[in-house]
């Protein structure tokens, strides 16, 4: 069987400087997979090149079997990989309810599209009760709720989401996670890139740990949070 | 001719021009952050176009009927000269530093001047366009000439059908999105270079339209006319907060009706009347822009950039 997502030896570099100097993972369907490490790590840029955003130097994904190399972004999205991205990255003049609707701009069933903007308030109830507001005033673990939203509106095969807890409070970081492990429940299939290898770790099947564009070390999310050298670097343990 | 009822309509119709020319600056900066210097040409290149079918058709067509052509005429060169512009000028330079497509713009600005210099007949003098022979319109003290309702028409419907347009279409809301933040309206799956596209044949568009309204209110159309014109319609772009497709409209008005009364009063304070009539219409309408971007830098109906995090 292949998994929904391979990736194999991927290189990307900004001009000169390698960023991801050669990974390979994959994703089965329904599993939750954590790329975890410190900042520079190429966490970020490789998830922008799985989506489409930044081109590889070399190496190959396949989605599905499909190889997606030199497709562009936009055509992407349509075979079914959805991209949060760092930063939240909501349309700051739209509103709520626009932004949930560009999330769903490739599909054309209009009940279904409104069906799913009510879901995504059922989820974030705070969400509904701004839909009319602009996504520039929400606070930022509300824009990352909307950011999330938008994600999951293309009806993704593959969510990926990243660095969802960055900069949130303590309390908006464990609703993230906890509806993070909400998906992950209803069969959600999730590639996590995060700094916070706790909380990542403790709910993903499989993680990987990054260190300067290269996987140093892989395995279940549980033998990860329990070992030694991971806990020493990442879970500030001595 | 001091009147004011009378001013003010030659100012509104002024700024309506003004403010559709200064549509294609905004709407071109707000999705690719580029002034595309070169506009005030595909304005120029529409006026030509409208002219070419009115020679084309049979002599003594009535212009009431040549007009729904001359405008088809118009708008179609001016979007064909504003697309190519995208595709083989500013695309190859989109990851370029900025100066790169600036100084491209300002190049293509002097190539299609001279192209149609060169190669259009009879261009080398000012050639004469079509007017309305039928007299004036006369109301409450203005007089308006038949040609100049067409851009009173002609503007506040294009202005609403852009509106409508993107607030209200699905490819409308895209464009919003990419000017918002074109990385991540692509991961939404929108193509942004067609969203591109689109944001330089509308403004194209409108331009076609205002050369045509240009047209009929000078009588004449001329390869230079898109310099002077392109500069007060980015005026009204800056002044009304670029990037907003409804400050270029108010900012071209605004423009326009200040044009119009500085023409008309300034003359009249005492000790200032060298500095009134029309010769010095051009230095108040940038007297005006200046004051604005001390006062408000962001433009009358601009949005600080600071959201764009």
């Amino acid at each position: 069987m292949t998994a929904l997502l391979e990736v194999e030896d991927l290189r990307v570099a900004y001009g000169k400087i390698e960023a991801v100097k050669g990974i390979s993972f994959s994703v089965e369907a329904g599993q939750v997979v954590t790329l975890i490490g410190t900042n520079g790590a190429g966490k970020t840029t490789t998830l922008r090149t799985l989506s489409g955003l930044l081109k590889p130097l070399a190496g190959t994904v396949r989605f599905e079997g499909e190889t997606l190399t030199g497709t562009p972004a936009h055509k992407i999205v349509k075979l079914g990989l959805a991209h949060s991205p760092e930063g939240r990255h909501i349309f700051p003049r739209l509103t709520i309810t626009e932004n949930l609707q560009l999330g769903a701009f490739l599909r054309k069933d209009a009940a279904g599209i409104d069906k799913d903007i009510q879901r995504a308030y059922d989820l974030f109830p705070i969400l509904g009760e701004r839909r009319g507001q602009a996504a520039g005033t929400l606070s930022g673990g509300e824009q990352q709720m909307l950011a999330m939203g938008r994600a999951l509106m293309s009806r993704p095969k593959l969510l990926m989401l990243d660095e969802p807890s960055m900069g949130l409070s303590p309390i908006m970081m464990q609703k993230i996670m906890h509806t993070i492990r909400e998906l992950k429940s209803n069969g959600t299939t999730i590639l996590l890139v995060e700094q916070n290898a706790q909380a990542a770790l403790s709910l993903a099947d499989c993680g990987h740990v990054m260190e300067i564009g290269k996987i140093v070390l892989s395995g279940t999310g549980q033998d990860l949070l329990h070992d030694e050298s991971v806990r020493k670097a990442y879970l500030g343990e001595d | 001719m001091h009147e004011l009822p009378q001013q003010l309509a030659n100012g509104l119709i002024l700024g309506a021009m003004y403010g559709l020319i200064a549509i294609g600056y905004t709407m071109v900066y707000g999705i690719v952050q580029l002034i595309n210097f070169a506009h005030g040409e595909i304005f120029m290149v529409g006026g030509f176009g409208a002219l070419t079918v009115y020679l084309a058709l049979p002599g003594g067509t009535a212009l009431m009927l040549a007009l729904p052509l001359m405008l088809i005429g118009g708008i179609a060169t001016s979007v064909l000269v504003g697309v190519a512009a995208e595709r083989f000028a500013y695309r190859p330079l989109r990851e370029a530093p900025r100066l790169a497509p600036l100084i491209t713009a300002i190049g293509l600005s002097i190539a299609l001047q001279q192209a149609v210099w060169k190669w259009y007949p009879d261009a080398k003098k000012a050639r004469t366009f079509p007017q309305f022979k039928s007299d004036a319109y006369e109301f409450w003290n203005m007089t308006i000439q038949r040609g100049d309702l067409f851009v009173l028409i002609a503007a506040p419907l294009c202005m609403l059908g852009l509106g409508l347009f993107v607030s209200k279409t699905r490819t409308g809301r895209g464009m919003q999105a990419t000017a918002q933040d074109p990385d991540t309206a692509k991961l939404m799956g929108i193509n942004t270079d067609r969203i591109i596209v689109m944001a330089f044949a509308i403004g194209a568009a409108f331009a076609g339209v205002a050369a045509v309204a240009y047209g009929l209110r000078t009588g004449e159309v001329q390869f230079r006319m898109g310099f002077i014109l392109g500069l007060k319609a980015f005026t009204a772009a800056v002044l009304g907060g670029i990037g907003n497709i409804y400050g270029a409209m108010l900012g071209g008005v605004v423009l326009g009706l200040a044009e119009a009364l500085a023409t008309g009063y300034i003359e009249e304070i005492p000790g200032m009347t060298q500095f009134g009539g029309g010769s010095w219409k051009d230095v108040w309408a940038f007297v005006l822009l200046i004051l604005v971007l001390l006062l408000r830098p962001q433009g009358l109906l601009g949005e600080r950039v600071a959201d764009r995090a």
